[in-house]
C-alpha cells in the first residue's frame, strides 16, 4: 500500500517534470527560458545536497566546491577542446574524482560528522582563494585563462555532440538541462529503492547497526559523497550554460549556505523538496534582486529562520503528511460506512 | 584425527581504557551450537568483552579466533560477514525505518531479492512482529524494539549469536517467550547470552560463565554456579542484601 503510493508519487513527479519540460518553451519568453535554466541548475545543485544530507546523513558544508569544480572543469575543457560534450564529461568527472579522494581520507580516517562539515567548508574556502588568486596571463590551463577574480568570460555553451558548429539555442539548452534534471531525479529514486539505497539510509539511521550487519559504512558514505559531487558538478555545467561566464564566487560561502537553505525549506529527506526549494528560493532571490531596498541574502536569512522555527520539516514533508492524514481519515470513514451498511 | 576446532576461542583478552582495565585476561572457548550464559554485576566487563568479539573494540591484548581463523583487529562488518551477530545492550536499530525495512536491510545481504523477502517474512512471523511490520521502529515499545533487533540478527543466520541482556525491560510473558526462542535458536546456532535476570538464566542455562571485575570468576554448570558462595557474594548475595 505504502509501496504503491510511493511509486504513484514518483510517476506523478516524472509526468509533472515532462509537462514542465515541454510546456516552458511554449508559454515562456526567451528571457524567461534563460531564467528557468538557472532555476534548473539550482534545483540540480539542491538535489545533490538533498541526496547526501537527507538520505546519506552526511552534512557537507562546502557543496559549492563541487558545483564550482564542475563549472570550471566544463569551461576549461570546452575552451580547450571545442566540443562541449567533453566539457560536460569533465564537469561531472572532475568533482566526482575530487570527492572520491577527499571522501576517502574523511570516511576511511573515521572523521566525525562535525569535522566533515568543517573540512568540506574549509576546502571550499581554499578553492575560492586558489582560483581567486589566478589573475594574470601566466595562470592558464591550455588556452583557458583562469582570470582570477574576474573569472572566465564567454564560456562556450552546449553544441550538438560531435558538431561544434551546431550550437544549441537557449531553448535547446533548456531541453537538455531539464531533461538531465528529470533523469538524475529518476536515477536517484531508483538508487534509493535498490539494496544500495536501503543500506545508505540504514547507515544514516544507525551506523553501528549497519556495521554489525556486515556493511562497510565507510564505503557506502564514500559512494554517496561521490555521487552527490557528480550531481553538483552537473549543476555547475548547467550554470555555465545559463550565464556563459564563471567566476570564483561560485565557490563562495554564500553558495554553500544557500543550498543548505534550499534543502531545509524544501524538505530534508525527500528528493522533490530540494528541487522545489531550489527553484522557489532562487525565484524569490531573483525577485528580491530587482529591488534595491533590502539585500537578497538578508531575505534568504529571514526565510531560513522562519522555516527553522515554524516549519522545521520543510514544505514537502508537511504537505505529504497532511495529504496522508486526509487520505487515512477518508479511508477510515469509508470503512465505517461499509461496516454500518447492511 | 585433527583436534576439534572450537567455534569461538578467545585467549587472554584484555581491554584497557587508560588506567582502567575493563576486561582482564579473559579466555573463553565455545563449541558449535553451544549455549553459554554470561553473568556478573554491572561493570564486570561483559558488554566490553562482547565488543571485542564483534570488532567494535580492538582488544589491548589477546587473540580472538573464529573456527581457527584469527579475527583480532578486524572491523565489525568483516566479523559480521564471518557469521557473528549481536543484539547490543541498548537496542541498535534503524529507528526511522519500519520493522519490515529493518529486517530487510539485514536479510538482503548475500541473498537475491526474492530470497531476502522470504527471509524477512519468515523472521517477522517467527518473532511475531507481523502486526507492527509497517510501523516505524522508533515508535515501538522498548520490548518490541529489542525483538526487531533480534530479528535483524536472525535474518542473517549467523553461526554465533551474542545477546546482551535480551530480556531487559520485558514483561514476564515476553521473558518466557524470549527463553523459548533462545532454546529454539540453539538447535542450530551457538549463543552467548548476557543476562541479569536469574530466573531467566535458570530457564535457559546449561553452562554459565561468571564475570567479576573484568575477570572470569568461575565457569560451571548453572546449578553449581548459582550454589557457589563466591558468586552469591559478588552478585546475588549483594543484590538480595
Amino acid at each position: 500500500m505504502k509501496f504503491n503510493s510511493a511509486w504513484a508519487g514518483f510517476i506523478a513527479v516524472l509526468i509533472a517534470g515532462l509537462v514542465v519540460l515541454f510546456a516552458v518553451p511554449q508559454i515562456v519568453s526567451l528571457f524567461g527560458i534563460v531564467q528557468m535554466t538557472v532555476f534548473v541548475a539550482m534545483a540540480m545543485y539542491a538535489l545533490s545536497q538533498g541526496f547526501l544530507w537527507g538520505f546519506g546523513g552526511i552534512m557537507c558544508f562546502g557543496q559549492a566546491s563541487f558545483l564550482g569544480l564542475g563549472a570550471y572543469a566544463y569551461a576549461i575543457t570546452a575552451i580547450n577542446l571545442g566540443d562541449t560534450s567533453w566539457g560536460m564529461l569533465a564537469g561531472v568527472a572532475v568533482p566526482a574524482i575530487f570527492a572520491l579522494l577527499l571522501g576517502y581520507f574523511m570516511f576511511y580516517g573515521r572523521i566525525s560528522d562535525a569535522y566533515i562539515g568543517v573540512i568540506t567548508l574549509t576546502v571550499s574556502v581554499i578553492l575560492f582563494q586558489l582560483i581567486n588568486s589566478t589573475s594574470g596571463a601566466q595562470y592558464h590551463i591550455g588556452q583557458a585563462e583562469l582570470g582570477g577574480f574576474n573569472g572566465i568570460p564567454s564560456v562556450p555553451t552546449l553544441n550538438m555532440p560531435g558538431d561544434v558548429s551546431n550550437v544549441l539555442s537557449p531553448t535547446g539548452i533548456w531541453y537538455v538541462s531539464m531533461a538531465l534534471l528529470i533523469i538524475v531525479y529518476a536515477l536517484l529514486r531508483l538508487a534509493l529503492a535498490s539494496r544500495f539505497g536501503r543500506v545508505v539510509v540504514a547507515i544514516r539511521e544507525n551506523e553501528t547497526r549497519a556495521m554489525l550487519l556486515g556493511y562497510d559504512a565507510r564505503l557506502y558514505k564514500l559512494l554517496s559523497f561521490t555521487i552527490s559531487a557528480a550531481i553538483a558538478g552537473l549543476a555547475g555545467c548547467i550554470y555555465d550554460n545559463w550565464g556563459g561566464f564563471i567566476s570564483p564566487t561560485i565557490f563562495g560561502l554564500a553558495m554553500s549556505a544557500e543550498v543548505i537553505i534550499f534543502v531545509l525549506v524544501g524538505g530534508l529527506g525527500t528528493l522533490i523538496g530540494p528541487i522545489l526549494g531550489g527553484v522557489g528560493l532562487q525565484y524569490v532571490m531573483n525577485l528580491a534582486g530587482t529591488q534595491h531596498k533590502v539585500d537578497p541574502n538578508l531575505g534568504l536569512g529571514v526565510v531560513l529562520v522562519a522555516f527553522v522555527l515554524l516549519v522545521p520539516q520543510g514544505v514537502v514533508p508537511v504537505i505529504r503528511d497532511k495529504a496522508m492524514q486526509l487520505f487515512i481519515r477518508r479511508g477510515a470513514k469509508a470503512a465505517r460506512i461499509q461496516e454500518t451498511s447492511p | 584425527m585433527s583436534e576439534i576446532v572450537p567455534l569461538l576461542e578467545a585467549r587472554n583478552v584484555t581491554m584497557r581504557f587508560g588506567g582502567v582495565t575493563a576486561v582482564d585476561d579473559v579466555s573463553l572457548v565455545l563449541g558449535e551450537v553451544e549455549l553459554r550464559c554470561l553473568i556478573g554485576p554491572n561493570g564486570a566487563g561483559k558488554s566490553t568483552f562482547f565488543k571485542t568479539l564483534t570488532g567494535q573494540l580492538n582488544p589491548t591484548e589477546g587473540r580472538i579466533k573464529l573456527r581457527g581463523q584469527d579475527v583480532t583487529g578486524l572491523l565489525p562488518n568483516q566479523i559480521a560477514r564471518l557469521g557473528v551477530g549481536i543484539k547490543t545492550q541498548i537496542p541498535n536499530v534503524f529507528n526511522g525505518l519500519t520493522a519490515y525495512e529493518n529486517v530487510l536491510v539485514a536479510a538482503q545481504r548475500g541473498r537475491s531479492a526474492a530470497m531476502a523477502k522470504a527471509m524477512v517474512e519468515k523472521t517477522l512471523a517467527r518473532l511475531r512482529l507481523e502486526p507492527v511490520a509497517r510501523r516505524q521502529v522508533g515508535q515501538l515499545a522498548h520490548g518490541q524494539r529489542q525483538w526487531v533487533e533480534i530479528a535483524t540478527v536472525l535474518a542473517q543466520e549467523p553461526d554465533l549469536i551474542l545477546l546482551d541482556e535480551p530480556a531487559a525491560g520485558m514483561t514476564h510473558e515476553e521473558v518466557e517467550r524470549t527463553a523459548e526462542l533462545i532454546k529454539e535458536i540453539n538447535r542450530t546456532q551457538a549463543l552467548v547470552v548476557v543476562e541479569h535476570d536469574m530466573q531467566f538464566i535458570r530457564m535457559i542455562a546449561q553452562t554459565v560463565t561468571v564475570f567479576n571485575q573484568g575477570k572470569v570468576l568461575m565457569e560451571d554448570h548453572v546449578d553449581a554456579v548459582l550454589a557457589d558462595q563466591r558468586v552469591r557474594d559478588v552478585y546475588i548475595g549483594k543484590a538480595a542484601a
